[in-house]
């Protein structure tokens, strides 16, 4: 008998006020009998809706099921047969309008918590597995992936599952692109991605570090010089967007690519790291996607009050709503319907205040969401010391400037079809390379499409 | 891991570590820089190239020995080995078709105007150097310099060696004598290539700087390089390192390499008294 509770088991977590104040992780995870009682809410549809919604297409109600007799490693084989990232997916993912958005449970009551079940399956793996993953044996074609982000990581993990000997190049020190550099340790301990590149390594794929594909080594020469048959192009997104407005170089300015590295990747957070980081007192961060609530909570967790300031409403926020709801818990303060007009600085140059302008929201625009519109001499001040820009990026231009024949649309981002394959013989591409800045999941389930394509390429040759 | 394959002291403060990286010296070109890392919790530096040999797959940085990086990384050997060295970074010095260019450099930048001096006149081009220092102590690279250059004049602050004065007093003198230049090429502080540009702007002499403003990734990602030149933001990790030192806004570029100096010289300190601490 299902479970018919219109709630979802509630994500144990630590304390708001605790956790402002530190970088460990801020949801717990379902206990064995959390997740028990939560997968017999599941009520194993024939049709599986929720699988729809899931770009990688975990086969989801056999999973849960498992879960729900207590086979928590026979689940875990289930996800992990399509996908390459369970723990990372169960952390990041924005079930709410994938898996879940369909979910029949979802139409009176909450979904099942598909996610919270997914996250408790991988990381009761990670604490339980024994046996390392076997490498297979090699079918002799060699494959490089450029990034290794979650498109990169993917389409590693598929290809090498089927005996491809693949070389994932990474132009940072560390393997896992957005996942180590961009999201904070509190919502996807850093010790969680080296597990699954860990895995990737057990199965035979290299890493190479430090390589700045389009710089240290090109394309081209990846398949001409090097020997690689087909190569996967998942760099991610590129260039940190600003505001054109007065007073944006300040000292104080700085986009969220930059704050965010400092704190994930280099760790500059603790007193044993040589990178410098700014301890601001008043911040003022600029957008209102999921960057921008990690970049408010991390200012916050080094002891600032904290602004976000978005020119549409609550909303329309772009942020996942867990992650809106976790900020405002926190105790981020947000300023929406309106948008900074100028910054201003001391006489060292330093910032020491943002000018916004109230916003109201107008007709519908190309988007589909309506517009903002300035409210005439609406104009007000913030005291802060400094300005945190979270409002996207635009395509690195390295690869495409480097890479002969490499077709690019008109927003910068590579042209692919269908299959992933780019306006270059043997060479595919996925992610925020090619769609810009969006989800970890749809990067992997672009590395998965390139993964069939090339599969299917190479091994008819 | 990048070995340390050759290690000099050229001065008290300005060493020059040559740098196992083969995929790195087969690529480098004047003018563009690496990233490097001394260890796990180090930060990563920008350094901009002094030379490269693509057959023994070796690459030559010269450091001034600044703050908490450049002192661990001075506690180095040969034979030890870096944690990270990522390049080459950032695009070439265009060094074609010209016919007579001033190569200005100041203090350990003339460890990055060697290479493109050297490209200068391998190139056809007949090249002066003006190369200034603090005092005679902190020279650098004279002979590489006069075997590469048709002339080459020496200045020092305190007149302790070469000719006492600044930089741009030579550079004036040599455009008054007129010398036609295609080109000034200026690397050094940013004070020294600020006024360099100013020096050269009434003439209407085209002057490239190479700017080494704070970045992380080098790659475009960060966008803590960001300058403003001719009113629009550049980034120096994937549009420069050079500019057109006419365009640049000095004092803004000034002010935002200053961002983490109080930092820089906690962490500095810091260093030293752990070392201080491990030597007794």
């Amino acid at each position: 008998m299902a479970n018919m509770s219109l709630t979802k088991n509630p994500m144990p977590s630590q304390d708001p006020n605790v956790r402002n104040k530190n970088f460990d992780e801020v949801a717990l995870g379902y206990t064995e009998e959390q997740a028990l009682d939560e997968a017999q809410r599941c009520l194993n549809c024939k049709t599986k809706p929720c699988m729809t919604g899931c770009p990688v297409m975990v086969h989801i109600p056999e999973f849960i099921a498992e879960v729900a007799k207590g086979n928590f490693e026979q689940a875990y084989q289930i996800i992990s047969h399509t996908s390459a990232l369970p723990a990372v997916c169960g952390r990041v993912c924005p079930q709410e309008s994938q898996c879940e958005k369909y979910c029949v449970r979802g139409k009176k009551g909450e979904p099942v918590a598909i996610g919270r079940l997914e996250r408790f399956v991988a990381d009761w793996h990670n604490a339980h597995a024994t046996a390392a993953p076997e490498k297979p044996a090699s079918n002799g074609h060699r494959v490089a992936v450029v990034g290794s982000g979650p498109a990169g990581l993917t389409c590693a993990g598929d290809l090498a599952r089927k005996g491809y000997e693949v070389t994932v190049f990474e132009a940072l020190h560390l393997a896992g692109g957005v996942l180590v550099y961009g999201i904070p340790e509190f919502r996807l301990p850093k010790s969680i991605v080296q597990k699954e590149v860990d895995g990737l390594k057990a199965l035979g794929v290299t890493v190479a570090t430090d390589t700045v594909v389009g710089r240290t080594i090109t394309v081209d020469e990846l398949m001409e010089e090097q020997g690689f048959e087909a190569v996967f192009i998942g760099s991610g997104a590129g260039l940190p967007m600003f505001m054109d407005i007065p007073g944006v170089n300040y000292k104080g300015v700085l986009s969220a690519n930059e704050f965010l590295t400092r704190i994930n990747l280099m760790k500059a957070y603790r007193p044993d790291s040589d990178t410098p980081i700014i301890h601001p007192k008043k911040v003022a961060v600029v957008g209102g996607g999921n960057v921008a609530m990690d970049a408010a909570r991390c200012a916050k967790r080094l002891g600032a009050e904290v602004y976000i300031v978005y020119r549409r409403g609550m909303e329309e926020l772009p942020a996942r709503k867990e992650e809106v709801e976790h900020a405002e818990e926190e105790g981020i303060i947000f300023k929406t319907l309106c948008n900074p007009v100028e910054i201003f600085a001391d006489e060292n140059d330093d910032v020491n205040k943002i000018r916004c302008i109230k916003m109201e929201l107008g007709e519908p625009d190309a988007s589909g969401r309506r517009r903002p519109i300035e409210v005439p001499d609406s104009e007000f001040d913030l005291d802060v010391d400094c300005v945190i820009m979270s409002l996207g990026t635009s395509p690195n231009p390295l690869i495409k400037s480097t890479t002969k024949g490499l077709e690019i649309n008109k927003k910068g981002g590579i042209v692919v079809n269908e299959d992933g394959l780019t306006s270059k013989e043997n060479v595919y591409a996925g992610g925020d390379a090619v769609t810009g800045a969006a989800t970890v999941i749809l990067a992997m389930g672009a590395g998965k499409t390139a993964a069939k394509a090339i599969d299917e390429a190479l091994s008819n040759k | 891991m990048f070995r340390i394959v050759r290690k000099e002291e050229l001065r008290p403060t300005v060493t020059l570590y040559e740098i196992e990286a083969p995929l790195i010296a087969k690529k480098a070109q004047p003018g563009q820089f690496i990233i490097l890392r001394v260890d796990e919790m180090g930060e990563r530096i920008p350094i901009t190239i002094n030379d490269y040999d693509p057959e023994k797959g070796t690459v030559t940085i010269i450091v001034q020995t600044v703050g908490a990086t450049t002192e661990k990384l001075k506690r180095l050997n040969e034979g030890d080995c870096l944690q990270d060295f990522v390049g080459p970074l950032g695009k070439a010095t265009e060094t074609e078709g010209k016919k007579k260019v001033c190569v200005v450099g100041g203090g350990v930048g003339c460890a990055i105007a060697y290479p493109v001096l050297k490209k200068f006149h391998d190139n056809g081009a007949e090249v002066h150097a003006i190369v200034g220092f603090r005092s005679a102590d902190l020279v650098i690279l004279e002979e590489d310099f006069k075997k590469s250059s048709d002339k080459l004049i020496v200045c020092t602050d305190d007149g302790s060696y070469g000719r006492k004065g600044l930089v741009t007093e030579a550079l004036k003198e040599l455009i008054d004598a007129g010398n036609q230049y295609d080109e000034i090429f200026a690397i050094g502080p940013m004070v020294m290539m600020k006024f360099v540009c100013k020096t050269t702007e009434p003439y209407g002499i085209p002057t490239t700087v190479s700017m080494s403003p704070i970045m992380i990734d080098g790659t475009g990602m960060c966008g803590g390089c960001r300058l403003s030149v001719g009113g629009e933001m550049k980034f120096a990790c994937v549009d420069g390192p050079d500019f057109d030192g006419h365009k640049v806004d000095w004092d803004l570029a000034v002010k935002r390499n200053q961002m983490y100096r109080d930092f820089e010289m906690h962490k500095h300190e810091e260093t030293c008294n752990l070392f201080k601490k491990e030597a007794e």
